[in-house]
């Protein structure tokens, strides 16, 4: 652990859910903010260590609510460590861990063994736990335990429930315990092994194709127990333009659903598969053109809550087998900022509610992160110039693995620093620890 | 090693040869062929080269005839395959490939239940890379050979009527195949029930049916596909006597085929089931013919990636009195190795 000390973030532009101020940010060494305002930092005194944000967006810092740090199990791919350090350069001041782990998280000592990783980690390490035991979609996990440990997202992630009358059960289970059910959309006798989305181009490289009607039909079931139960439904990583309709019908007939989308999904496309290399590999698959648009416009239009990266390491080893022996999976924490600053087309206020503060809430992260940037609230703060523009190489950043898809992309923004609790982790793009 | 740099490395999929291509092939084929009338049908074309197998799943036809060919050139050959080997040890695609290409193989021959292998192998490796099949993508030599015997029966692949039937979404032979009658203008059709089409089919730019018997009587080609039997455990028939009643080619349904119309399968045939049981001894059938000019066919494909300049240097510096040069890569010889050495 570093020194904590009083510092001050000068000169930048602050943007949270209340809007957009020019404004210094004083933050205390107990890692709250002290205060915000216009020319604070002349002479706020000495001691106090200054992180220049002159030109610089300072925000709420970013929220995952999709991360795979593979520990325990999949250290030669990830730890939380290093998974974590990703986070922080990627400007994320907390990730929700997928417990798809080896073996998975489902139970209160699992949870507990991850949390203990997740202290020395550079960001707040929240831990998603099964929803069904060993993530075998038969009998349900333990989740009041799970989550009387401070467990708040439940998932199976990586596999879908596929029983119909077991996701009822987990909802109603889980209705009283102030957490959210997150479903992974596909249906597997639908996907039927297949490992790219089914279309022109699963057809023309003869791929095993997954339908996008595999996905769609689980989003569907679930908005109707949803309706049933009358517990709220959140839906992993959407991708089709069907699957964005389904939750745009259901947000208007009143169901509680929300939904996040990676940044994958709105820039590559199937057509991607065609080399035969597995980076492009997803689950769910990188999807064509239209599906692409309407992820875009259910973006801008509102009806997503959130991006986030599914940020999935895998090693250079398990990349290189053939395609359709390949673990599906990409890198994203290190770019998803980036991505959505190039290529979406929206406000960055617009692109930081998606990236902070609406995950925060949806991941119950809400009283420390997602801002607003204010006196007394804990400093989860990230500074970045919305205007840098980078290219992303293909060392795979801080993560263990090197599996990102957009080596030799040319991106427009790029974090400068991250406060995690008032602890600056990352300053001008380096890593403190 | 010294490789040239010019002309194609690899043969992939049959998109990579286009239609200049192919028939280049099919023009080195009738040379080839001629070679193999010979009472020592061998050539040292490719005398020096070494030709490494790497069959990752199983094939004894595919495989012997590469290996046949190979040794017709005169090329060393050395065989993997997968059972017995490192790859029951966890070894890696990529390193059991580049261990095998670290021998010094100057071009590998590749099988494998995966789509793209063939592909991913050609990035790793130095050498040629020829694709003998990858999972249900591509298995371009079978569509030369079928094409080459389309065109020694019936003189001419343009404007032919070839009905294509059976399993083709699982089929490999079926994608190469189209490719190449599309390019060489022929007219396909796609006969099968929808279970057992390619999804997105409209994409493929082909007539489609599921009547058999409505397009026998216009077909001058038609070319049956295996299928495998596990296909009526996953729902996608209902039987394969019920196939065989609405999709397999009888004795009765050939006999409502043109007389000059053949019958194809790339083999291995389940008979009784797409094809009737005594229909592959009949004179419309090619079958064995097929497996013949495989050898020459692929002669001619190993001759178009190997003999090329980087063979003449190697003949031109072998020992005297058996020494025959190779025809540089940009002249294609009519007889692409006069004066086959007697051994």
């Amino acid at each position: 652990m570093t020194e904590r000390a009083a510092l001050v973030v000068a000169g930048g532009t602050v943007i949270d859910a209340t809007g957009e101020r020019v404004a210094d940010v004083i933050v205390e060494a107990d890692g709250h903010v002290a205060a915000v305002g216009e020319g604070l930092a002349e002479g706020s005194g000495l001691g106090r260590r200054t992180l220049d944000a002159r030109g610089c967006i300072v925000a709420p810092g970013l929220v995952d609510l999709h991360t795979h740090l593979r520990q325990p199990g999949g250290e030669q791919a990830e730890t939380v460590e290093s998974g974590s350090r990703a986070a922080a350069l990627g400007g994320f001041c907390a990730v929700v861990a997928m417990p798809n782990t080896v073996p998975a998280i489902d139970s209160a000592a699992m949870v507990r063994e991850v949390q203990e990783l997740g202290r020395a980690a550079l960001c707040r390490v929240e831990v998603a736990g099964a929803i069904t035991v060993a993530r075998a979609g038969e009998r349900l996990a333990p989740m009041a335990e799970m989550a009387a440990l401070g467990v708040r997202i439940f998932t199976d992630d990586g596999n879908g429930v596929q029983d119909d009358g077991v996701m009822r059960r987990a909802l109603e289970y889980a209705s009283d315990l102030d957490v959210r059910l997150a479903q992974h959309c596909e249906v597997d006798s639908l996907a039927d092994g297949g490992q790219m989305h089914e279309g022109e181009w699963s057809s023309r490289l003869g791929i095993p194709g997954i339908p996008a009607e595999a996905e769609e039909i689980m989003v569907m079931r679930d908005v109707a127990l949803s309706r049933l139960t009358g517990v709220p439904v959140h839906f992993q990583h959407l991708s089709t333009a069907g699957s964005v309709a389904i939750l745009d019908a259901a947000r208007r007939s009143g169901v509680a659903v929300s939904a996040e989308v990676a940044p994958h999904h709105f820039t590559l496309t199937d057509e991607c598969c065609a080399s035969y290399d597995a980076t492009f590999k997803v689950n769910p698959p990188l999807r064509p053109e239209p599906d692409v648009a309407a992820v875009r416009a259910a973006l801008a239009g509102g009806v997503l809550d959130a991006i986030a990266t599914d940020h999935a390491p895998h090693t250079a080893d398990a990349k290189d087998r053939p395609f359709e022996q390949a673990p599906p999976g990409m890198l994203g924490l290190e770019t998803a900022l980036a991505l959505a600053l190039t290529e979406l087309d929206m406000p960055v206020a617009d692109v930081l509610a998606l990236l902070s503060w609406q995950p925060a809430r949806i991941a119950g992260l809400g009283d420390t992160h997602g801002g607003p940037v204010a006196a007394g609230r804990p400093a989860n703060l990230l500074v970045f110039d919305p205007e840098a523009v980078w290219t992303v190489d293909d060392s795979g950043g801080a993560s263990r693995s090197r599996n990102t898809p957009y080596a030799g992309r040319r991106l427009r923004g790029r974090v400068r620093h991250t406060l995690v609790a008032g602890e600056p982790v990352v300053i001008d793009g380096e890593a403190q620890r | 090693m010294s490789r040239p740099t010019a002309g194609p490395r690899h043969l992939l999929s049959v998109a990579d040869l286009g239609r200049d291509g192919i028939r280049e092939i099919l023009r080195l084929g009738d040379s080839f062929a001629e070679v193999n009338t010979r009472a020592i049908p061998k050539v040292p074309a490719l005398r020096g080269r070494t030709v490494a197998s790497l069959f990752f799943e199983d094939s004894t036809r595919t495989r012997l005839s590469f290996e046949t060919a190979a040794k017709r050139l005169s090329a060393d050959t050395v065989t993997f395959s997968a059972g017995g080997s490192s790859l029951s040890k966890g070894e890696s695609l990529r390193d059991t490939s580049q261990t095998v290409a670290a021998l010094g193989v100057d071009c590998v021959v590749v099988r494998h239940r995966s789509a793209g292998v063939a592909s991913q192998l050609s990035r790793w490796l130095d050498c040629s890379v020829i694709n003998a099949g990858d999972g249900r993508h591509e298995h371009p030599t079978q569509a030369l050979l079928d094409c080459y015997t389309i065109r020694s029966r019936l003189g001419d692949v343009e404007g032919r009527r070839v009905a294509v039937v059976g399993d083709i979404a699982h089929s490999r032979v079926a994608r190469s195949l189209v490719a190449a009658l599309q390019a060489l203008d022929a007219e396909v059709t796609l006969v099968a029930p929808a279970t057992l089409l390619p999804p997105a089919v409209d994409s493929w730019k082909v007539a489609v049916s599921s009547r058999l018997d409505d397009v026998l009587p216009r077909a001058d080609v038609v070319y049956l596909l295996r299928l495998q039997r596990e296909r009526q455990d996953a729902a996608l028939l209902p039987s394969l006597r019920e196939f065989h009643e609405r999709f397999g080619l009888s004795a009765e349904r050939v006999a409502r085929l043109a007389d000059h119309a053949i019958v194809m399968h790339p083999g291995p045939m389940n008979r009784g089931v797409e094809i009737g049981a005594e229909v592959p001894e009949m004179h419309c059938a090619t079958i064995t013919e097929q497996v013949a000019n495989g050898v020459a066919i692929r002669m001619a494909v190993l001759f178009r990636l190997l003999g090329s300049g980087a063979a003449a240097e190697a003949a031109a510096s072998a020992p005297s009195g058996t020494r025959r040069t190779a025809q540089p890569a940009d002249s294609v010889p009519a007889d692409p190795a006069p004066g086959a050495r007697r051994d």
